[in-house]
């Protein structure tokens, strides 16, 4: 077939890929377990990030400060996170698992309670915190230990134990209701059973499934909803209320050109017509200001980074570190698309923010926690094999 | 066929599998991000020039302009609900720049208890769109408005608007026949089309004011207006006006309401009134109410929690949702059940000798007359409520034949067109019994049903609807409160109306009336006192319901405790027998004196309606309710 032709490189690839072939010194970086690679790449989004916000903000130092602060604290986690050897974090990963859903449990229980938002699980005076965040980087690992404890790829037992695992913190997320975080959650925990190597068949089935259901939902969606939908398909119709962002945000957008009009020089952005501009909006304050070069400068960062991901999850000894690694790193992606996608206007508006560049501390945290982990994976590799 | 699988791990073609995986992964990111170049290529290069005018243009913002209400008359063209000019406090987040100090400001200025600055967080946070304002309150006076006027540099952000704001004349009385308007809450607001609430504070909450929202509610309009890089507003480029919310004329009577309100005054109950031929609701009243107003411009804590505290629930709206036992009422339509059904004919007589008993069962089911009524006909039956003729028919029928021919009579339904909030009571079955407790049907209930005890329960809405029906020999007119949307007359045909009633001789209809005219005409009728002086031919049933227990973590001292475990009375009526015009049903909780105390109340009422003379005297009517109290006090 062309395709193992394609991919026959690719087979006879060794294992265990080593820079130079014989051993050597290790090198700091493989001492303190981290990517050099990896995190210059994340330092540059930060920095570059941190420079859009600020015109994003109003020119407010206040809110780059304190998105600074956020980026030292993720990157601390994140450092912290790739110290811990891959057997480690399979150990613990139940354990993590099993509180994230206790805690959304909780988060129901008080929100029954009358406390109004119910994402947040707050001590007072102590912490604020939302379980769904933690979910994000506990359902792949759960769903990769499970598997990677499995022979694959998976075979119909292991994909309803999957679909329970999946399951039961995506209905409680769906119920806060946060339907971006429920979806996001659900995405980063099928992929791994993707990447585990579901079969086409299975996949194709599904995806026949759910366009078969398209139909079916429609008529169910409440009258707003579906206004909703026909907002996203032609947002003129509702200029002042769900259409408002998306043409706002497609104008500053087209409005940039080329070379766009110069950092603080966007009218979009620097008067207020852009809502959530700095938040989950930032991209279309990228766009007016930078202008085409920047947003492809900044989409090709993001793809560097998912490649360098990808690269690390492949060069991963163990099946569960493989699969978790490879997850984050494509969840990640999925954000980037999502919200470049709902800002210029072909994907309906989920809050979605731009990883790394949204104004947002638990984001940060969450993501650059994911790429402790890869790292982690990918550094602690066993000198020999078992 | 099914390969055979390895049954031990494969780290190598684990690894196979993924790097596969992933290099698909490569393709589909890769696509992707192409797909958002290509998009953002368009955008900022084949349609540059279109957006690049647009974001010029930009200094021009749209601002909506929300619609006049629509205003809400009776049928005699009486303004049940208008629109006052107010003054409100509104806020613009994006404009201030501390707002914790300015809503503490705002709140001393003001003069407000300290908790209500919490409130105004709240309120603040509500709107999406920015520069969009924030109510914060309603209805400021005077004293108010002048003060903020001379601390308006201290406040940015903060405006005084002069808007139109929902008003009640007569709200105690009306209120849950109307329902009230309040402010939008972050609930609703998810649920609305945004655009064409931009600009509107208030939503219909409950009643008419909720169910015709979308009538009342009207079109925002929008206007274009230039504005300069801070946002202030420079000059109007053009508008499109709003179209303003239709008016809606109801099927109310004031006067009958006020009538039925003050007649219940100083009690607790609620009496419906429907005209048969066309379903229209004349009066649909519960007391106590309690003053809407309040609720328009935003209660304050303490207001509400006395209204929801008091014993008398202000707030609860018997009319639709208050579920009593019949009693004796619901005979009427066991006795068409029973015609019906061919378990009964009007000749049939029965001996009562003062109870019932199951066959094979000792227990004995008492009529409320000890020593019995002896030879019982149908129409004699009806007159002196004798439980006997009815257990027997219960009996007979069965629960499955009860349950049908009840709820064609609206029983355990949801029975109006357009009255928000209405309860389905409960019409029981063996299937809800099967669901509700697990357990089989016993004969015995059958009985209790029979005479409109028991399991069974119905709002006072349901029973003037079937009281309706019962007037037009069967007929059903779906009730409603609107009769004209806008010009548009409400039809009385509905879509969804029930089917009819169909006996299989016409002639039985006039047997049940017979018997429920001699309720209150006949020489033994159990509302014979109201049939004194009647100018009309009047069919009628009585009825009691026993209160069993009180809701829970109520305290009540020792009188009042025995004042509210008297029983409800109850009464059914409708006249002019020949050709009925009101159907009513009253409901006067722990009434105490006899049944006949709902029936007076009712006369009244249909007094008021069919004679041309001006309205009965209610404080007549008390003191012969007064009266009677003592005499029944004294036997």
């Amino acid at each position: 077939m062309i395709w193992s032709e394609l991919t026959r490189g690719l087979r006879r690839y060794p294992v265990k890929p080593s820079l130079s072939g014989i051993a050597r010194r290790r090198s700091v970086w493989e001492r303190v377990h981290l990517d050099p690679w990896l995190l210059g790449m994340l330092l540059v989004l930060m920095l570059a990030g941190l420079v859009v916000l600020y015109s994003a903000s109003g020119q407010r130092m206040t809110v780059v400060t304190a998105q600074a602060i956020r980026f030292g604290v993720a990157l601390v986690v994140m450092a912290g996170l790739a110290q811990l050897s891959p057997t480690t974090l399979l150990r613990w990963t139940p354990l993590v698992y099993l509180a994230g859903v206790a805690m959304l449990v909780a988060v129901e229980l008080i929100g029954d309670m009358g406390m109004g938002a119910q994402r947040w699980l707050v001590i007072p005076g102590v912490i604020r915190f939302q379980p769904s965040e933690l979910m994000k980087l506990a359902m792949p690992m759960m769903v990769a230990a499970w598997l990677s404890r499995q022979v694959l790829p998976p075979r119909w037992r292991d994909l309803v134990v999957c679909a329970v695992i999946i399951g039961l913190p995506v209905a409680l997320i769906a119920r806060q209701p946060d339907l971006g975080t429920s979806l996001l959650v659900a995405t980063a925990g099928v992929l791994v059973v993707v990447l585990a190597g579901l079969s086409w068949r299975f996949i194709l089935f599904c995806g026949a499934l759910a366009a078969a259901a398209l139909p079916l939902l429609w008529m169910n969606l409440h009258d707003y909803q579906r206004q909703r939908v026909l907002t996203f398909l032609d947002p003129e119709s509702d200029p002042l209320g769900a259409g408002w962002n998306i043409i706002q945000s497609t104008t500053a957008i087209g409005s940039g050109g080329f070379w766009g009009k110069g950092w603080l020089q966007g009218t979009q952005s620097q008067l207020e017509f852009l809502p959530e501009r700095h938040t989950d909006f930032i991209v279309a304050v990228l766009g007016e200001e930078f202008g085409l070069v920047g947003m492809l400068a900044f989409l090709l960062l993001y793809l560097l980074i998912v490649g360098r991901g990808l690269w690390l999850a492949g060069a991963a000894q163990e099946t569960f570190g493989r699969l978790v690694a490879g997850s984050i790193i494509l969840t990640f992606f999925i954000y980037v698309f999502v919200n470049v996608g709902m800002v210029s206007g072909i994907l309906p508006v989920v809050g979605v923010p731009l990883p790394l560049v949204s104004y947002g501390g638990t984001s940060s945290v969450t993501l650059m926690a994911g790429f402790g982990i890869l790292m982690a994976v990918n550094a602690h590799r066993r000198l020999l094999p078992r | 066929m099914r390969r055979r699988r390895d049954t031990l791990k494969n780290p190598e073609q684990e690894l196979r599998l993924f790097r596969m995986r992933s290099l698909l992964a490569v393709l589909v990111v890769v696509s992707l991000t192409g797909l958002l170049g290509g998009r953002l290529f368009y955008l900022q290069v084949v349609q540059h020039e279109v957006y690049s005018t647009r974001s010029e243009k930009n200094r021009v913002r749209v601002e909506p302009l929300p619609p006049t209400r629509g205003l809400i008359y009776d049928r005699n063209g009486v303004l049940l609900a208008e629109n006052r000019p107010t003054y409100n406090l509104t806020l613009v987040r994006e404009r201030v720049d501390d707002l914790d100090a300015t809503l503490a400001l705002l709140v001393d200025l003001l003069e407000l208890p300290g908790e209500e600055a919490e409130a105004f967080r709240v309120r603040s946070r509500q709107r999406q769109r920015p520069f969009q304002p924030a109510l914060l309150m309603s209805d400021l006076d005077e004293s108010q408005i002048a003060r903020l006027a001379v601390n308006r540099h201290r406040l940015p952000g903060v405006e005084v608007q002069a808007q139109l704001l929902r008003y009640y004349p007569d709200a105690e009385t009306m209120v849950h026949a109307l329902g009230y308007v309040g402010r939008i809450n972050a609930e609703e607001l998810a649920g609305l089309d945004a655009g064409n609430y931009a600009g509107t504070h208030f939503i219909g909450k409950t009643g008419v004011e909720r169910f015709y929202e979308d009538v009342l509610h009207g079109q925002a309009g929008l206007r274009k207006v230039e504005t300069n890089a801070r946002g202030r507003v420079l000059r109007e480029l053009g508008h499109t006006d709003p179209v303003p919310g239709r008016d809606l004329t109801l099927t109310l009577d004031s006067e009958l309401q006020k009538l039925a309100v003050e007649l219940l005054d100083g009690r607790r109950g609620s009496i419906v009134a429907i005209a048969p031929p066309t379903g229209e609701i004349l009066a649909m009243a519960s007391v106590p109410g309690f003053d809407s107003n309040q609720f328009v411009t935003g209660i304050d804590v303490a207001s509400y929690r006395a209204l929801q505290e008091n014993l008398d629930l202000p707030l609860y709206n018997r009319a639709i949702r208050g579920h009593y036992p019949p009693g004796s009422t619901i005979k009427p339509f066991m006795a068409i059940t029973g015609l019906k059904e061919g378990a009964i004919t009007p000749s049939e007589v029965i001996y009562d000798p003062g109870y019932f008993q199951l066959p094979n069962d000792s227990r004995r089911y008492r009529n409320w007359l000890r020593w019995g009524h002896g030879r019982v006909d149908l129409e004699r039956a009806l007159a002196v409520s004798n439980n006997t003729y009815f257990y027997s028919l219960a009996h007979e029928l069965g629960i499955d034949r009860i349950h049908e021919n009840l709820t064609a009579f609206g029983f355990g339904q949801r029975v109006a067109h357009d009255v928000y909030g209405q309860s389905d009571a409960l019409m029981p079955s063996r299937d809800w019994k099967r669901g509700r407790f697990n357990q089989p049907w016993y004969p015995g209930e059958t009985l209790s049903v029979g005479i409109g005890q028991g399991y069974l329960q119905v709002t006072p809405l349901q029973l003037a609807t079937a009281t309706a029906v019962l007037a037009n020999r069967g007929q059903w007119v779906e009730p409603r409160l609107a009769r004209r949307i806008g010009e548009e007359e409400v039809p009385v045909d509905l879509p969804d109306t029930p089917t009819d009633i169909e006996l299989s001789n016409e002639g039985w209809w006039g047997h049940v009336f017979s018997g429920m005219e001699k309720v209150v005409s006949g020489r033994e009728g159990t509302a014979r006192r109201i049939g004194k002086d009647l100018q009309y031919r009047m069919a009628g049933k009585s009825g009691t319901a026993q209160v069993f227990s009180l809701g829970q973590n109520e305290k009540y001292n020792a009188d009042e405790l025995k004042e509210r475990l008297r029983d409800h009375a109850l009464f059914m009526a409708f006249a002019p027998v020949e050709e009925p015009e009101i159907a009513v049903a009253v409901i006067v909780e722990n009434a105490g004196g006899g049944s006949s105390h709902a029936a007076h109340l009712a006369k009244a009422m249909t007094d008021a309606w069919l004679l041309e003379d001006e309205a009965p005297d209610t404080e007549e009517v008390r003191e012969v309710l007064e009266r009677e109290d003592q005499r029944v006090a004294g036997e």
